[in-house]
């Protein structure tokens, strides 16, 4: 029997998605949920169902206190903050001149700067580098190796960009007898504004997740991140069995940013595809 | 007019942060770096004829090679299912979009612990599979020597999913109405119209979603660490994840070897495919 198209589109299709996002998504979000809200003893082989006893307030506030919640949320700000500021700066900066000016060693620094998004970081070494520089163990050393891994997704993005825009919006500027700094900052930052938002969403989401690099700078610190602090509350859960305290501590780490998805969906789904797909 | 200082903070961050490291990683591989002295001596291809001859280059190599590939092709599959899914502007479809776009914004050790549980042997999933079939299913995903590359790469894809759907609705969004307006008017099926318009004019789409899903999984390691730690047997230990170990254990060296080795891996690999897919652009 042929579906007709309009029982298709008002019926069938409807209910095909809805169906596979509540078991593509729904089922192992609503694993996490519940498991968060468990006693330990019942969260000990984690299941589908409800508690029968409810351990919400006591999970959620062991798992801020045990896996150093404030202190690792600060950590995270620290690092990220900074490192995705200055990464935007200095990545625009030299875009711009990239952009513009053609020849050979343009051509060839262009090349040398974006090979960082393909190749991947030296990482053991630059623990190497950073106890020679003494930034072993310290967010400005992580800073600087978060910098130093995203420019080349910076500058290509930005370098794209900036092709687009018709040089002669600058050149009014230029007349006036405006510097170039002055004529990057009043003429070409606002213009960048979508590709921006592209790279500072990207770059956001991959440190503020991230838990390979910051195993290797920060690991044994004083310092520590979100993702570090889970690994080690999880990592515990191997002889003491706290699947509710894992899950509480992942409810609440990604609750934030889901909050401010759902809150801004359209604008940063649209940051996102703005700079990437032309 | 645009002076060169501008390129000098970055230049000289990428310099230092990122060139330096790298071509340390050619001379450190070479010596005896490790935890238990203060002094390094170059010692030659002994680090390399240890991971050789202990096969956990060749076995790392391999592994990250499977997963990265597994990964690119659901990854890239699913995310163009989903866009085509949910194309139309429907208030069902825009919420879809949504939720599917949430393990995007997930730590990859979140979405991996989640699905650790979700995956034990006696874990929900099984259970559910039982109660559907009405028999009793134990099946290892996470345990098997064989397929849990395929598991770990299904729940890294999981994760990306999301991302690969918007970016080919943002493409999908980029095709004009009249050309797909003179398609239906030739009368072209549905499978016609998407093999012969939609498909080819979304290829840098496709492009951008499998370069990025390889370049990723090169380097991929929270997925893993979550689900399976490199297990069972070692069978999911990309090369990230023995760099990790290795380096836990103070075997400094031998961990920048196989660094260098991902390095080359990378090199090699990423250039020719990128390369491949953006002709085949221009060819379509």
């Amino acid at each position: 029997m042929r579906i007709s198209t309009r029982t298709w589109s008002r019926l069938v299709h409807p209910a095909v998605v809805i169906i596979l996002t509540a078991v593509v998504i729904g089922i192992p979000l609503w694993l996490a949920l519940v498991t968060s809200a468990k006693s330990q003893g019942e969260a000990n082989l984690p299941d589908l169902s409800l508690p029968r006893v409810w351990h919400l307030w006591d999970n959620y506030s062991q798992a801020f206190t045990q896996g150093r919640m404030l202190w690792a949320l600060f950590g995270s700000l620290l690092v990220m903050v900074p490192s995705v500021a200055g990464v935007l700066i200095f990545g625009s900066l030299a875009s711009w001149v990239l952009a513009r000016r053609a020849g050979r060693v343009m051509a060839v620094l262009y090349s040398a700067a974006i090979s960082g998004i393909i190749l991947p970081p030296a990482v053991v070494t630059i623990v190497l580098l950073l106890r020679q520089l003494h930034l072993a163990s310290t967010p400005i050393g992580m800073m600087l190796v978060y910098m130093g891994m995203y420019m080349s997704l910076v500058i290509f993005f930005v370098t794209g960009f900036v092709r687009t825009i018709p040089v002669e919006v600058e050149e009014a500027a230029r007349m006036d007898g405006a510097r170039p700094l002055g004529i990057f900052i009043k003429v070409v930052l606002p213009l960048l504004r979508p590709v921006i938002a592209t790279a500072t969403i990207l770059i956001c989401l991959y440190i503020w997740n991230d838990v390979f690099y910051a195993f290797f700078v920060l690991g044994g610190g004083t310092y520590s991140t979100l993702p570090l602090n889970l690994y080690s509350v999880a990592s515990s859960n191997l002889y003491q069995n706290n699947w509710n305290l894992v899950f509480a501590y992942v409810v609440l780490m990604s609750l934030p940013l889901v909050v401010v998805f759902v809150v801004a969906q359209r604008r940063i789904i649209s940051g996102i595809t703005g700079g990437a797909v032309k | 007019m645009y002076p060169n200082s501008f390129l000098v903070p970055a230049f000289a961050v990428l310099a230092v942060f990122f060139f330096l490291p790298t071509v340390f990683n050619f001379v450190y591989a070479f010596t005896d770096w490790s935890a238990f002295h203060d002094d390094i001596h170059p010692v030659g291809l002994a680090n390399v004829k240890a991971v050789l001859s202990n096969g956990s280059l060749l076995s790392s190599l391999r592994i990250t090679i499977v997963y990265a590939v597994l990964v690119a092709i659901m990854q890239t599959g699913f995310g163009l299912g989903l866009a085509l899914l949910l194309e139309r502007d429907t208030r069902i479809n825009r919420f879809a979009r949504v939720v599917f776009f949430i393990p995007v914004l997930m730590s990859a050790l979140a979405v991996g612990y989640t699905f650790q549980a979700l995956l034990k042997p006696d874990g929900p999933l099984n259970g559910l599979l039982g109660a559907l079939t009405g028999q009793h299913v134990t099946i290892p995903w996470l345990g098997s020597t064989t397929w849990t590359v395929v598991t770990v790469a299904f729940v890294n894809s999981w994760k990306w999913m999301g991302l690969a759907m918007v970016i080919f609705l943002a493409g999908l969004k980029t095709i004009p109405a009249d050309v797909l307006e003179a398609a239906r008017i030739d009368g072209a099926s549905r499978w016609r119209t998407f093999r012969s318009i939609r498909f080819p004019l979304i290829a840098p789409a496709v492009t951008f979603n499998v370069a990025t899903a390889l370049l990723g999984s090169f380097n991929g390691f929270d997925t893993i660490l979550a689900t399976t730690g490199g297990g069972p047997a070692q069978q999911t230990e990309v090369l990230n994840i023995y760099i990790f170990r290795v380096y836990g254990n103070g075997l400094f060296a031998q961990a920048t070897t196989m660094s260098l080795a991902l390095l080359l891996l990378v090199a090699l690999l990423a250039f020719p495919v990128i390369g491949y897919l953006r002709k085949r652009e221009r060819v379509l």
